[in-house]
């Protein structure tokens, strides 16, 4: 596994139009990402994290260097096939959500599904067992604005995670949250981490999210300043201090019923 | 699917934004469907009543005759040739000799036109029958209209002169022996209807006629010296008149489709704008451009559905209705001296459905993907920052 690293980033320069000249978000990134880490680009804003989760997630490519993400040259995939990469190997987990405002929870978490043109039964026993793992099957029928915040990011969770990706990409999710919602959905992840050994890289300069990182990458004016692997993040807060547990759960009740629900 | 979903979600969250639009699209189409399924009854009105009342299957025309010149008819007139005389006797002609003349009615003076018809003809609706049962000297027959404009009614005597064959000048007095009531006014304004053999005996013109009407259209037997003028001739000028009516009504649908069309391109411009965010999570969550240009063509496109289904609600009994019971014309309608029934019926063909229908989902999936074109160029990082417009 260690041979086949999930990302791959040799010399990344990210250029982008700025008025008279360019302006380079990303001076020469090399970083490579192994199955199953759960790991954050930090930095300051415009230190360029977001534009390295953005070419990592296929969404733009890079100027100069190489990205590739589970063996595909990010510099050479035509649209076409990035919506398939997309579609079926990396979820995105967004600041503001962006659920779809006129679908139910559950439409939501199905939508990846309908993309990949899944079967009716498939889709739903998938969709369900998403909305258990975040604790949130008894709101499958709600809309995004009956959610709370901490609630909308489950969701969303849920919709990244319904299709098994390999990587999860999560830009700033704990950036609209208060602590108790942050440190729920980041126990979540880190849960769906370990039991689905899913990837998640994480855009952040949040400290509550950094104390859950089992590796931060931290980023200044384009350049990777440091690479740090962090035992604290082995478990997370919520497995170090029984308060933070208690804070992560919000209802640890419901947080033991969704681990018992993903039965991995 | 998956689209058509989004988009009746996306519609129905969008309220009454949505069924305004979806409303004047509806108005349109059937406000089209109305007028053209009226001009299309008036049409086939127009057309049914003049052959039965003027044209019959067709006219074989004097060489000489022009019906727009009245100073043709003084020679526009020929001797039946046995094998005509052959057709008529078997009701296959009714010969028509048109005499010009002048009517002097309570002392007025008319220009006229006598028109000599057998009485026992059965081609054209004219109630020619009278002439047999009426014992006046010399019977005639007019429409409402120049009975109304001479204020005659059945019984009546009018003064009448005309010139014979050798141009001199005769006159006699007609009898009124029954007014008829047509949709046609070439056979009613400014003509008296005569007795055939009397109007050749009076104007010396003895089996001779100006024109002869078919029975039934044909690939008419050519008749040596006479023109063959089939309907399709005869008719022109209606076809280009209805087909002036359906340009100019046109105009008024085509605004109404466009203020409908304006809407729905200024809905989808309004969607595409607020919802760019909306635009870059569908394409990180595997959409390809193409796939969401086509999910908001699709939401557009939609709104021609549900105005198909407020048709369906409100327009079709509408239509129906006046299908039914048509539209009553004022009395001047007819005054214009087009062939116009008193009460236009409508006629609405699968064809004329068909194609509106068609009209409206394509304008309507046009309008909707012009805005969404701007889709293709967005970039699904600016998008998601609702940046990208």
């Amino acid at each position: 596994m260690q041979n086949h690293p999930l990302i791959d980033i040799r010399d990344l320069i990210k250029r982008f139009p700025s008025g008279e000249g360019d302006f380079t978000a990303l001076r020469g990134i090399t970083l490579t990402f192994a199955p199953g880490e759960f790991a954050g680009l930090v930095g300051p804003s415009g230190s360029g994290k977001t534009t390295l989760l953005n070419i990592i997630g296929s969404l733009d490519g890079p100027s100069e260097g190489q990205v590739a993400v589970l063996g595909n040259d990010m510099a050479r995939l035509t649209p076409k096939a990035a919506a398939e990469l997309r579609n079926h190997h990396i979820g995105f987990i967004f600041q503001t959500y962006n659920l779809l405002p006129v679908f139910s929870v559950f439409d939501n978490v199905e939508f990846p599904l309908l993309l990949q043109k899944s079967s009716g039964a498939a889709r739903r026993k998938a969709v369900m067992a998403a909305l258990e793992w975040v604790g949130l099957a008894d709101k499958a029928r709600s809309r995004p604005n009956r959610l709370s915040g901490g609630e909308c990011q489950r969701v969303s969770i849920a919709r990244a995670m319904v299709k098994r990706p390999e990587l999860v990409l999560a830009d700033e999710p704990s950036a609209n949250l208060d602590a108790a919602n942050s440190h729920h959905i980041l126990a979540t992840m880190k849960k769906l981490n370990r039991e689905l050994g899913t990837t998640f890289l994480f855009a952040t300069h949040d400290e509550k999210v950094m104390q859950y990182l089992d590796r931060i990458i931290y980023l200044e004016d384009g350049r990777v300043a440091r690479d740090e692997w962090s035992g604290g993040g082995e478990n997370g807060p919520a497995a170090a201090d029984p308060s933070h547990r208690d804070l992560a759960a919000g209802t640890p009740a419901e947080d033991d019923h969704a681990r018992d629900q993903t039965g991995l | 699917m998956l689209a058509i979903r989004l988009a009746f979600k996306n519609l129905r969250a969008a309220g009454l934004r949505t069924w305004l639009a979806a409303a004047v699209l509806s108005i349109a189409f059937v406000v089209m469907v109305f007028y053209n399924g009226l001009l299309d009854g008036w049409n086939l009105q127009a057309r049914n009543d003049t052959r039965a009342w003027e044209i019959g299957g067709g006219q074989y025309w004097h060489p000489q005759y022009d019906r727009f010149d009245p100073f043709s008819l003084q020679e526009a007139h020929a001797l039946l040739a046995p094998p005509v005389q052959q057709r008529v006797a078997a009701g296959e002609l009714a010969p028509v000799l048109i005499v010009p003349a002048t009517a002097y009615p309570d002392g007025r003076m008319i220009n006229v036109q006598l028109k000599g018809i057998a009485a026992d003809q059965r081609i054209l609706a004219l109630p020619t029958g009278f002439f047999r049962s009426d014992s006046a000297e010399l019977p005639a027959l007019i429409g409402r209209r120049m009975a109304a404009s001479l204020k005659l009614k059945s019984g009546d005597e009018m003064l009448v002169r005309w010139r014979d064959r050798n141009g001199v000048f005769d006159a006699r007095e007609i009898t009124i022996a029954h007014i008829f009531s047509a949709n046609v006014p070439a056979i009613d304004n400014g003509q008296i209807w005569l007795p055939l053999d009397r109007l050749q005996a009076l104007t010396g013109l003895e089996n001779q006629c100006t024109l002869l009407i078919a029975a039934a259209e044909q690939p008419a037997p050519p008749l040596p010296g006479w023109n063959w003028r089939p309907p399709a001739l005869l008719l022109k000028e209606y076809e280009e008149v209805i087909q002036a009516k359906k340009a100019g009504s046109g105009i008024l649908y085509g605004l109404l489709f466009a203020i409908a069309l304006l809407a729905i391109f200024d809905t989808q411009v309004l969607a595409i704008f607020r919802r760019q965010r909306e635009i870059g999570t569908l394409m990180a969550l595997g959409m390809t451009r193409g796939q969401v240009i086509r999910l908001f063509t699709v939401e557009g496109s939609v709104h021609s559905l549900l105005a198909l289904f407020l048709v369906a609600l409100y327009g079709l009994p509408l239509l129906a209705w006046l299908g039914r019971h048509g539209i009553t014309m004022p009395e001047v309608a007819d005054a214009t001296g087009m062939t116009i029934s008193a009460t236009l019926i409508p006629v609405y063909s699968l064809s004329l459905l068909l194609v509106s229908v068609a009209l409206v989902i394509v304008s309507a999936a046009i309008v909707s993907y012009l805005p969404a074109r701007r889709i293709a160029q967005m970039k699904p990082t600016e998008a998601l920052k609702g940046r990208a417009m």
